[in-house]
């Protein structure tokens, strides 16, 4: 199979890109997008050309690390699929590919394909977390948990942090990202006590980073590589409104 | 100085691992309650370095941050949540009884001694039993959404090695929630000041100043620049080196250079030969794989595999009938069944492969199938079980495991090797302490599946924080300026091998050489290893490693973000690691857990140990050649016994 990729380069975080496209031959079906990126880079690298840089780790579709805009879709084509995992049978031999990094003023690019996630860690650390010490726990059976919650909070959890849901929203909001950890921790009894704080703060940092704000496109979720649901969305409205008429 | 392929020294025998003595069960809460402390306000001045952000150092930082410590954590990956724990599918084990099946810290314990096939200590394992309670009511309380039952109670399986239900489990993915409760805590110690989180950076080398581990050198990732970080304590939380064979079911990322530089520096490295070959994976589909995929070892508690009965059967799964099928698992070790450990149901896949049996392209691959699962609990709850690994499946092959059975492959794994330390996970360079996969206890030979995910989170949350304070309890240490002459060292040597690796400027690439440095050790090194294959592959690796040497191309700069250059550092230092780990194999000429030597096997094809010249482990001092330390493993509670899981 041979394909035309054509693929953002920029240097560093300064400098200008541009699209520039390479053929690459001798694929196979059963390869994964990044091999056809480690293909090129292959072909790149004994050409004495620089290799395109990519974030990538697991290759399995749960550390979150890699992603790319693919024909315009976060993730490419394939549903709930993150890029290490998608595969060359959903593409036609001969076909043109488009690779672009995710675009999002809070995500700058650092070079290529390669952006600055930063800003989800700071998210977290605002209020993504229960305190709950080391050594302070009391036995795992003292509070049970109804199964539809426990059910509900992994659903959240399953967040991979890939910022596909930023890549996709034409404000540049990562509300589904904050509202799944916000969902997750307050489903459960474990979160209530900070739950009402936890919204708020959280969701400040997301505005200070420079996020944009929910309009209900629905974008995020579409192409959310682990399905988070837009629901999440209604449970960070509802503990900021909590917050906001508790005085918390 | 060359030496012979396998040649080594013997060293002073290693007298003192600092366990407690006296019963068994009491010596963590001996060693609690009377170790030294550092009280509050002295913690404040004490720098603690953290190498890694998986389960081990994530869990490490932030509890290190909440005693109070000046933490400093280091990860290469752009966020600690990225961390390859995240990727552990099937669970975490504990001993807590909640299923009333007759576990116990007890039982635990046997299950993990004799799992790694009797090659570790009893002080640690069984620390590790006790410790594996308090993680699970830890996990909970951060909000860890395990899986649970309708009660509202938590949910267990059972697991490969063990005949009681004891695997807590959030879906297919107990590693990506425990680390992000791990993560959750550390960023909250990020916010509350006590952890400083430094990503996309990778340490290259460690500082010692007058026989303490007082520092590292650190290369920032994105900018290039090579820094040095000086504390009064370092950790290492840098996980395994399965890497080594190139193709694993590690993450791309996975590196042995943190440990390996300290092992240069001093610290002694342990069992390298023992590595973990994970039974099911899925099958390697080409010459491009750049990694394989692991199918959670929890499958096989509703998976039969089989293989048919004849060679050269060619029919598809379904044609073949029931009784040309050969269900070797539940055939050689009816007991356990498909639930024999992983080395035990590698070696016999292997084995049925190799008796021309296999399925698939190249014959490499057995089925795991699903339809008496299908059939007797229903999709829907086969789905609610396996659910997500199964979609996994479909995305990689193509193939739907709903329909038709899954091939699998056994795959490099879990490196139960790593660097040496004692019961208070101290290395032999004081100061430097080693956490996670990056060490080489409790798991012996072999590792019990939901083992990792325990043994990392004990470490971080619950051994470390405790042990760490007899040593600080000195500190702080005297102050280091980086004009030290010794950080100037450690740092210049980091900065000539960038250099040195920009200016080759061969012909052939870095991934190159690593895909052909896999290819000899998984051929080699691998599920069975003999006297001469082993010197074989120490000859191929040097020469391709002094090939490397003359002809890699590492295009770009040193102060850019430079993938090549990094994976080239890393490449640089799996090639040391690979003559080591050949050196353990050729020197042990036992078989043991993962460690398979052809010469030493039952008539069953089983693994034959040698209690009588090798209960040992073997920490390797970096010299050319090696020097061999042995710590005799004194056997006290346990009485050693050939395995049997028929």
């Amino acid at each position: 199979m041979k394909l035309t990729l054509r693929i953002w380069r920029q240097k560093d975080r300064d400098a200008r890109g541009r699209m520039v496209a390479y053929d690459v031959d001798g694929l196979s079906a059963d390869m994964s997008f990044l091999e056809v990126l480690d293909v090129l880079n292959e072909q790149l690298t004994t050409a004495g050309d620089e290799p395109v840089a990519f974030d990538h780790d697991c290759r399995e579709g749960i550390c979150g690390a890699c992603g790319m805009v693919i024909n315009g879709v976060a993730h490419g084509p394939q549903k709930l699929t993150t890029a290490c995992q998608l595969h060359m049978r959903h593409f036609k031999d001969g076909d043109t590919i488009d690779v672009e990094p995710w675009r999002a003023r809070a995500f700058p690019v650092v070079k290529d394909l390669v952006v600055d996630r930063s800003a989800f860690d700071r998210i977290i650390q605002a209020g993504g977390y229960i305190s709950a010490p080391t050594g302070s726990a009391p036995d795992a059976h003292a509070t049970p948990v109804p199964k539809v919650d426990a059910d509900a909070a992994f659903e959240a959890a399953a967040c991979i942090g890939c910022g596909a849901c930023v890549a996709a929203c034409p404000n540049g909001s990562a509300m589904l990202f904050t509202a799944a950890k916000v969902a997750h921790l307050g489903t459960l009894p474990q979160g209530q006590p900070e739950r009402p704080s936890r919204a708020t703060s959280m969701l400040a940092a997301h505005d200070e980073a420079g996020f944009g704000g929910c309009t209900n496109t629905g974008e995020c979720t579409a192409v959310c590589p682990k399905g988070i649901p837009l629901t999440v969305i209604g449970s960070l409205n509802h503990d900021v409104l909590g917050a906001a008429v508790r005085g918390r | 100085m060359t030496t012979n392929p396998g040649e080594f020294v013997l060293g002073e025998p290693i007298a003192d691992t600092a366990a407690p003595d006296g019963p068994l069960a009491e010596r963590w809460t001996r060693r609690r309650s009377t170790g030294r402390l550092v009280n509050p306000a002295n913690r404040r001045r004490l720098d603690v370095i953290v190498v890694g952000s998986g389960l081990a150092g994530g869990s490490a930082a932030a509890t290190l941050g909440e005693l109070g410590y000046r933490v400093r954590c280091y990860c290469y990956q752009d966020s600690p949540r990225r961390a390859h724990s995240i990727a552990a599918q099937g669970g975490i084990n504990a001993a807590k009884n909640y299923r009333n099946d007759g576990d116990s810290v007890e039982r635990l314990f046997h299950d993990t001694i004799k799992g790694g096939d009797f090659r570790s200590r009893e002080s640690n394992v069984y620390r590790l039993a006790e410790v594996s309670v308090e993680i699970i009511d830890q996990c909970v309380a951060q909000g860890v959404p395990f899986a649970r039952e309708y009660g509202g109670l938590l949910d267990t399986r059972s697991f490969g090695g063990a005949q009681v239900s004891r695997t807590f489990y959030a879906r297919g993915q107990t590693g990506q929630q425990l680390l992000l409760g791990a993560y959750q805590a550390l960023e909250r110690q990020v916010n509350a000041g006590t952890v400083t989180m430094h990503t996309r950076h990778e340490m290259l080398d460690l500082i010692v100043v007058d026989g303490r581990a007082r520092g590292i050198v650190v290369r920032d990732l994105e900018t290039g620049a090579v820094t040095v970080d000086l504390a009064d304590a370092v950790v290492l939380a840098s996980g395994g080196y399965g890497n080594v064979f190139h193709l694993s079911t590690n993450a791309k990322g996975c590196n042995v250079t943190a440990s390996w530089r300290a092992h240069r520096r001093g610290a002694l490295f342990a069992n390298p030969a023992f590595t973990q070959i994970h039974p099911t994976c899925i099958p390697v589909s080409g010459d491009h794989q750049s990694k394989l995929t692991l199918m959670s070892e929890s499958l096989r508690n509703d998976g039969r595999v089989w293989v048919p009965a004849e060679a050269g059967d060619t029919r598809a799964p379904g044609d073949i009938p029931e009784d040309e099928r050969d269900y070797f698992l539940e055939r050689r070790y009816p007991a356990y069944g498909n639930l024999v450990p992983r080395d035990i149901a590698s070696r016999a896949t292997k084995a049925v492969c190799d008796d021309g049996r296999g399925v698939g392209p190249g014959g490499r691959g057995v089925y795991l199938d699903f339809a008496d699962a299908l059939e007797r609990l229903g999709r829907a709850t086969v789905e609610a079980r396996y659910g997500n690994l199964f979609e996994m499946y479909e995305r990689i092959t193509g193939d739907d495991p709903y329909q038709t059975p899954m091939r699998i492959y056994p795959a490099v794994h879990y490196t139960m090797g790593g660097l040496w330390v004692d019961y208070d996970l101290r290395s032999t360079i004081p100061g430097l302490f080693v956490i996670g996969e990056a060490n080489f206890s409790d798991h012996g030979a072999n590792r019990l599946g939901a083992s990792a995910l325990m043994q990392g989170l004990a470490d971080g949350y619950f051994v470390l924080p405790n042990t760490i304070g007899a040593y600080l309890a000195d500190g702080p240490f005297p102050k280091l300026t980086p004009k030290h002459p010794d950080v100037v060292e450690a740092r210049t040597a980091v900065t000539d091998q960038v250099r040195r690796l920009l200016t080759i400027d061969g012909d052939r690439s870095v991934d190159s050489f690593h895909r052909e440095l896999g290819r000899i050790m998984w051929e080699y090194c691998g599920m069975e290893r003999t006297d001469a294959g082993l010197r074989k592959a120490i000859e191929l690796i040097r020469s391709l490693r002094e090939e490397f040497w003359a002809r890699v191309k590492v295009p770009g700069t040193g102060a850019e973000l430079n993938q090549s250059l990094e994976r080239a550092g890393r490449v640089a230092d799996f090639f040391e690691l690979a003559e080591l780990m050949c050196v353990d194999a050729l020197h042990r000429t036992e078989s043991c857990g993962g460690h398979f030597r052809a010469e030493s096997q039952t008539p069953d094809g089983e693994a034959l140990r040698d209690d009588e010249h090798f209960s040992y482990v073997a920490a390797w001092e970096h010299a050319t050649p090696p020097v061999l330390h042995k710590e005799e493993l004194a056997f006290e509670y346990e009485t050693p016994s050939q395995r049997s899981y028929s």
